[in-house]
């Protein structure tokens, strides 16, 4: 193998699975560290600049980090970073002296974003403090789009929300909620400099079978039911519940309706249970709350009588699968089963929905009827007009929402200042030695044995009497502290220096995980099988160093180190150190400018 | 050293041995030995050892003396019995507790200063005696717990960290063995472990003394240019006569070597040490041509290791001593004190 190239930012950000992971790149450890110190304010503060809402995803995201997470793969189970994260929102302190001055003086450019969710909410962020004038467009009456409209309460409190959103609206952003948006042509004449579509995903997907329009009464949409919750306009259901999906949305109708009067609530799902979009944890809320959740039946038709809704009738099915491991779901038939209710939930999907766009403006739309959006700058093709989160390329989650507002306020940004958006910024990459002393680092390296721990719950019987009653109660300080210190600091990189080395293998006798080999270099594949422990997980990498003195390099397998530093403690030369990678991806403004 | 214990947690493929143990499960607590130390190679060497011969923890007793090198058994083994006796006198230790329970492997450490010179006397009288243990002398040519001064084992010429020339002549350990009647004798280097593991696990299954002169560089106070014990000198002037594997399952022998440059040594407990030959003409069973063999290179500036001599059907001290098979500390009383009638049976057997 050829040595590897550390100086590649790629390279030490990847052993950071946490953060490669995430689609805003939040520097993990750098902020579970802070929480250990008991540095709150300044671990939600890493947080709000990489991923602008840290209360509201520290309960709702869909934490893409956690399964990346190293822990997972050396125990049984990851960090839970989603719940440190909101440690920090829980007990930091006022942060208002720390955001970002919004300058008086105003750059001239004016920006219209369409949608208050969190693509637009962080396009706002970005760019008002660099003299932006923003006007924000929603047809909803408050900021937060689907956090606040779809998000039960008892998930994620509307405090939170409003605290989130208002650091931003406080930014001096012109807002025009209650005011939908119903041309863009009208919008774009209007002189603005550049406009955002943020609008989301908001049509959730219909159901018709026979029978759908006869009992429509008890027949509902999930996400649109949800938000009239939301907003108070419904607050009870029948006592027996039906919901349609298997989503995080069918989740949520199911867990609502338990709180709304739904003493018998099912949830029922076409395929297995294991391929259910939902995330695990939020099955295991829902099924904690005495709702099953029935898998393989296909819903045939909607039952009534008299014009009212009796129950769903379903057809049985099961898995075939063909040669190629190609699954389909065969009738078994069996006679169908009918389930009876008083409501259906229908939470099997949403889409994109562009009706207020004309189509004879200029905007390309592809063959599915979808704007054509460039996929790292954002921009349409009418150059003014960008898109992002659910808006731009179908229904994703919070944080890639926040990930496409940061780079699409950079295109929005750079197109005002006459840059080619496509010139993307490099991140901001730091690499510091982490030594203090012979023995000491600037990090805890003393590993800890915890397990993960559990966050507590409100009790069931209070929980599902109030729809507002948060059910998560959250990590305490003496808990959040505990389970941060499972985390493995894998941004303190083990650095090897081959001309130091006087192979001793000092290092590879510490070493707890066999991580490390002196070895003839061979190809990848030969030398993934010679390493003093197999390196099976071919999607991590190997550290290869350049020839030693003997002829033999350093491999050092990436997978399963713990980054407890005793390689570089036990290294009589100093040939390895522990060094502190921090990337922090670039934001709208001067450093994303040429001139 | 490190302040930090070493962590639990292991690699989720590491293979176990019969016993259902990892090699994790043979160490010991963490070395406070200098970073780079060659005794923590040599310790990790035994581990190895011990794991692969999937040798029960608690059947193993690790004796040492003081110095450095004896600190290291604590750093292995944990699970096992150990005792740490007065400087030089842990071969004595080991006769005595080897006498008290054969039963037991016995795994003597030590250092130069340890063995050749405050206990120069002590090594002697127990590889003469054919004490049935494994004796690892963790040569690095130095007191390092006193910061440097030359040890016995110090090469005539060789120049010490602090720039002085050592006057004195070395005592070389293989050729004491050797002389003494050592019926296995080895040397190795703590910087290959390729070659030492299958040394320690060929010792262990060996019948009788067995020793091994480990070199084993002290990064603090002789690793520097002049040294002739430093890892680089070592790897310079490093002759290899064959190569080891050993076989305790009589696995079968893949003959992929030329005729001749294979020799296979069954020892006395079946197992089964398969030499690949590396220096044509040497001959491990022959203890003269070893000695005149080990003389000549040692005149060159070579440091030959490897497997240098084997008596496969060695005898230990039970043996010359003719005591019974049960260890003598499993007698009862009824045993030791037989009573009268014996008494007087075996007076009368001496009239």
């Amino acid at each position: 193998m050829e040595p590897t190239n550390i100086a590649a930012p790629e390279y030490f950000h990847k052993v950071v699975d946490c953060q490669w992971a995430c689609p805003a790149h939040t520097p993990v450890p750098e902020y579970i560290r802070l929480i250990a110190a008991g540095r709150y304010t300044d671990a939600y503060m890493v947080n709000w600049k990489s991923n602008v809402f840290p209360g509201i995803l520290g309960r709702t995201c869909d934490r893409p980090c956690e399964p990346a997470c190293r822990r997972g793969r050396v125990e049984k189970e990851p960090v839970a970073i989603c719940r440190l994260k909101r440690v920090a929102a829980d007990n930091k302190q006022d942060i208002h002296n720390r955001l970002p001055v919004i300058p008086a003086q105003k750059n001239g450019k004016k920006i219209a974003l369409i949608g208050a969710g969190p693509a637009s909410l962080t396009v706002a962020r970005d760019l008002a403090p660099l003299g932006y004038e923003i006007v924000m467009f929603d047809g909803d009456p408050k900021p937060g789009g689907m956090m606040r409209s779809q998000i039960p309460r008892f998930r994620l409190p509307e405090a939170v929300t409003d605290e989130e959103c208002g650091y931003i609206l406080d930014m001096g952003i012109e807002t025009r909620f209650g005011t939908r948006i119903n041309s863009l042509k009208q919008l774009l004449s209007e002189g603005f400099d550049a406009i955002f579509v943020g609008s989301g995903a908001p049509r959730g997907r219909e159901l018709e079978l026979p029978g759908r329009k006869e009992a429509g009464a008890n027949i509902h949409i999930g996400i649109d039911w949800l938000s009239s919750v939301s907003f108070g306009h419904i607050d009870k259901i029948g006592k027996r519940v039906i919901v349609l999906g298997g989503g995080n949305t069918a989740m949520d109708c199911c867990r609502t309706s338990r709180r709304l009067g739904g003493e018998s609530v099912k949830v029922i799902v076409r395929s297995g249970f294991e391929e259910m979009k939902a995330s695990p944890w939020e099955k295991d809320d829902a099924m904690h709350e005495d709702i099953p959740i029935l898998n393989m039946l296909v819903p045939t038709e909607f039952l009534h009588k008299n014009g009212k809704l009796t129950g769903v009738s379903f057809e049985k099915v099961k898995a075939v699968y063909d040669a190629k491991g190609k699954r389909s779901l065969v009738p078994t038939g069996e006679p169908n089963e009918i389930h009876e209710c008083d409501d259906v939930l229908v939470a099997v999907g949403q889409e994109n929905a562009f009706p207020w766009i004309e189509r004879d403006i200029g905007m390309q739309f592809d063959r599915w009827d979808m704007p054509v959006v460039d996929e790292t700058t954002f921009q349409s093709t009418i150059p003014t007009v960008f898109f992002g989160g659910d808006a731009a390329f179908g229904p994703k989650n919070i944080i890639w929402a926040v990930a496409h507002g940061q780079q699409a306020a950079i295109s929005i940004d750079m197109f005002c200042q006459g840059e080619d958006v496509k010139k993307r910024p490099p991140p901001d990459v730091a690499i510091i030695s982490q030594k203090m002393g012979i023995h000491e680092w600037s990090y805890d390296n003393d590993i800890s044995n915890d397990l993960r721990y559990r966050v507590p719950h409100q009790e069931k019987a209070l929980a599902l009497a109030d729809v507002r009653l948060e059910v998560e109660l959250g990590f305490d300080k003496k808990i959040g502290y505990a389970e941060a210190e499972r985390c493995l600091n894998c941004d303190v990189q083990t650095v090897f220096a081959p001309n130091l080395c006087i192979e001793c293998d000092a290092c590879v006798d510490i070493c707890p995980m066999d991580c490390i080999t002196f070895t003839p270099n061979a190809p990848e594949d030969e030398l993934r099988l010679e390493l003093k422990a197999p390196a099976k997980n071919r999607t991590q990498d190997i550290y290869v160093s350049s020839e030693l003195k003997t002829g033999r390099i350093m491999a050092k397998d990436e997978d399963v180190c713990l980054h407890c530093g005793l390689c570089a403690e036990r290294c009589p030369t100093g040939a390895w150190d522990m060094q502190k990678f921090l990337l922090d991806l670039t934001l709208a403004g001067p450093a994303c400018h040429s001139k | 050293m490190t302040y930090i214990p070493k962590p639990k947690l292991h690699h989720p493929d590491l293979p176990k041995n019969k016993l259902g143990f990892t090699h994790r499960d043979y160490e010991g607590s963490v070395s406070t030995l200098c970073a780079g130390c060659g005794h923590d190679s040599i310790s990790a060497a035994i581990i190895q050892a011990c794991f692969e011969l999937d040798l029960p923890p608690h059947r193993i007793a690790k004796m040492s003396g003081i110095g450095c090198s004896s600190k290291t058994p604590d750093y292995f083994l944990g699970n096992s019995h150990g005792f740490n006796s007065v400087h030089g006198r842990m071969p004595s230790v080991l006769t005595g507790a080897n006498l008290a329970n054969k039963d037991l492997i016995y795994l003597g450490v030590s250092g130069d200063g340890d063995s050749a010179s405050i206990g120069f006397g002590q090594f002697a009288h127990s590889i003469r005696r054919g004490v049935n243990m494994v004796y690892i002398v963790e040569n690095n040519g130095v007191y390092g717990l006193t910061k440097g001064q030359f040890s016995a084992t110090s090469d005539k010429g060789s120049k010490s960290k602090y720039g002085a020339l050592n006057s004195d002549s070395a005592i070389d350990m293989v050729a004491m063995a050797l002389q003494l009647g050592a019926t296995y004798v080895a040397r190795g280097f703590s910087g290959d472990k390729e070659q030492l593991v299958p040394l320690i696990k060929a010792a262990i299954n060996h019948h009788g003394a067995a020793f091994i002169d480990c070199l084993s560089p002290c990064v603090a106070f002789n690793n520097h240019i002049g040294s002739t014990k430093s890892f680089d000198y070592v790897r310079e002037h490093n002759e290899s006569v064959n190569k080891l594997d050993m076989m305790v399952d009589h696995d079968p022998i893949v003959a992929d070597y030329a005729p001749g440059t294979m020799e296979l040594v069954t020892q006395h407990d079946g197992s089964v040490l398969r030499l690949r030959k590396l220096a044509p003409h040497y001959d491990p069973n022959d203890r003269i041509a070893a000695m005149s063999y080990l003389g000549e290179r040692a005149a060159q500036g070579e440091i030959v290791t490897g497997l240098l001599y084997v008596d496969p059907q060695g005898e230990d001290l039970h043996d010359y001593c003719n005591t019974i098979d049960k260890p003598l500390n499993e007698l009862g009383t009824a045993d030791l004190v037989p009573g009268q009638a014996a008494l007087d049976k075996l007076n009368e057997d001496l009239r």
